[in-house]
C-alpha cells in the first residue's frame, strides 16, 4: 500500500536537530493506519478470542513493525526520495535525520516489534511479522523496486500480510480466510499504485524507478489497471461466501466492485490529452476510490463479526 | 555550564525528549498490562497448579 500523500509535506528544508515528529514521520504513519486497521480486522475475524490487552499490544507491535520497515525503506531509498517531489520533504532526504539514525531507528524497532509480538502472542505471528519486514525492506525496497516494473505487484505482498498476522495472533496459525484477506490487499495494490503513478507524472521517471508508466508507457498502465481490477473482483466478492462474509459484506463488495470496475474502465478509455486537460481527475478519482474500497471491504468484515451473534454473520451462510 | 542553567539545546530538544518520555512511559504501562493479562490467564494458573501437584 502506498503512503502516497497528497501531503505536500513541504519541500522546504529545515536543517538542525530532528524533532519527535521527524522520527514519527519515519514510521510512515499513513501506511501504519492501514496496517493497524487491517490487522485489527484480521484479529477480530479469527475464531477464538484473545485477552483485550494482549490484542491491543499485538496490534501496536504489528504497527511498530510496519513503521520500522518504513524507516528502513526511507534509509535505503533516500537517494530516490531526494529526487521525487512527493518525497523530498521526508526526514532523511531533507537532512533532518541522518541515514545512520534512520537505519539504527528502523533496526531497533524491527527487533523490538518482533520480539515483543512473540512474547505477547505467539511465534507464528512474530515470524510472519519478521518476514513482512524482511520482504518489504530487502525483497521490495532493495531488489524489486529498482529492477522490475512488476515491483509493486510482488512488493504488494508486504502490505497484504497484516490481516494474516492479526489472524495468527488469535489462532496461532494460517487459514484459508486469512489467505483470502491477504489476496484481497495483494490484488488491490496494483490498481491503487498505478492510478497514483499515472497522475504523479514524471516523479518516478526522474528518480529512475522502473514504474510501469515509465517502462511500458501510460496506455499499457491503464490496461493493467483494468485487468487487475477485473481479477480483484471475484476475490473480493468471493470472500462473502466464507466465514469472513455475510449479507452486509456481500452488498458492500458488489457495490464497490461495480464502482471500481466502472472507474477502471473510465481510466482505461481516457487518453493522455484528456487526462492532462482535466488535471488527471479520473485517475485521482480511481486512487481515492481505491482507498475507500479497501477500508469498506475490511469495515464490512468487521460489521459481519459484530452481526454474528444475530445470526447474520458466520452462521448466516 | 552549570546543571541548572538552561541552554538553547534544551529548548530545541524539549519536544523530542518529552515525546520519548511519553512513549517509554506508555511502553512500560503496556508491558505491565500484558504481564497482568498473562498472569491472570487460565493457562498460567493451570501450570502453577500442576507445578504444585508435582
Amino acid at each position: 500500500m502506498s503512503d502516497a500523500s497528497f501531503d505536500s509535506t513541504s519541500a522546504a528544508v529545515t536543517p538542525g536537530d530532528a524533532g519527535f515528529s521527524d522520527y514519527f514521520a519515519l514510521l510512515k504513519p499513513r501506511v501504519m493506519s492501514l496496517v493497524v486497521f487491517t490487522a485489527f480486522v484480521g484479529l477480530l475475524a479469527a475464531p477464538g478470542s484473545v485477552h483485550p490487552v494482549v490484542g491491543l499490544a499485538a496490534i501496536l507491535f504489528i504497527a511498530l513493525g510496519a513503521g520500522a520497515s518504513g524507516a528502513l525503506n526511507m534509509w535505503w531509498d533516500a537517494d530516490i526520495d531526494r529526487v521525487m517531489k512527493r518525497t523530498r520533504g521526508r526526514p532523511v532526504p531533507s537532512g533532518r535525520v541522518t541515514p545512520g539514525e534512520a537505519f539504527g531507528f528502523g533496526m531497533t524497532l524491527s527487533v523490538m516489534a518482533v520480539v515483543m509480538l512473540a512474547l505477547a502472542s505467539n511465534f507464528v505471528a512474530a515470524g510472519l511479522l519478521a518476514f513482512t519486514i524482511f520482504f518489504y525492506v530487502v525483497i521490495y525496497s532493495m531488489f524489486l523496486k529498482r529492477s522490475t516494473p512488476q515491483n509493486i505487484v510482488i512488493g504488494g505482498a508486504a502490505g497484504a500480510f497484516p490481516p494474516m498476522i492479526g489472524w495468527a495472533v488469535a489462532t496461532g496459525g494460517v487459514a484459508p480466510e486469512s489467505l483470502l484477506m491477504f489476496a484481497l490487499i495483494f490484488m488491490w495494490t496494483p490498481p491503487h499504485f498505478w492510478a497514483l503513478a499515472l497522475f504523479m507524472k514524471g516523479d518516478y521517471e526522474s528518480a529512475g524507478v522502473p514504474m510501469l508508466t515509465v517502462t511500458h508507457g501510460r496506455r499499457a498502465t491503464r490496461a493493467h489497471i483494468l485487468v487487475y481490477t477485473i481479477l480483484l473482483a471475484p476475490v473480493a466478492v468471493g470472500a462473502a461466501f466464507t466465514s469472513l462474509g455475510g449479507p452486509v459484506y456481500l452488498a458492500t463488495a458488489i457495490v464497490l466492485n461495480v464502482l471500481f470496475l466502472r472507474q477502471a474502465v473510465a481510466v482505461w478509455r481516457r487518453d493522455e490529452a484528456t487526462a492532462a486537460a482535466d488535471g488527471y481527475r479520473g485517475e485521482k478519482k480511481m486512487f481515492g476510490l481505491s482507498l475507500t474500497y479497501l477500508f469498506a471491504h475490511f469495515g464490512a468484515i468487521l460489521v459481519q463479526q459484530a452481526l454474528a451473534p444475530l445470526g447474520l454473520g458466520l452462521g448466516g451462510w | 555550564m552549570g546543571l541548572g542553567r538552561q541552554h538553547e539545546l534544551h529548548k530545541r530538544r524539549f519536544g523530542r525528549n518529552l515525546g520519548l518520555g511519553l512513549v517509554l512511559a506508555g511502553f512500560v504501562a503496556l508491558v505491565f498490562g500484558l504481564t497482568v493479562a498473562k498472569v491472570g490467564d487460565d493457562g498460567f494458573s493451570m501450570q502453577t497448579q500442576s507445578g504444585a501437584e508435582n
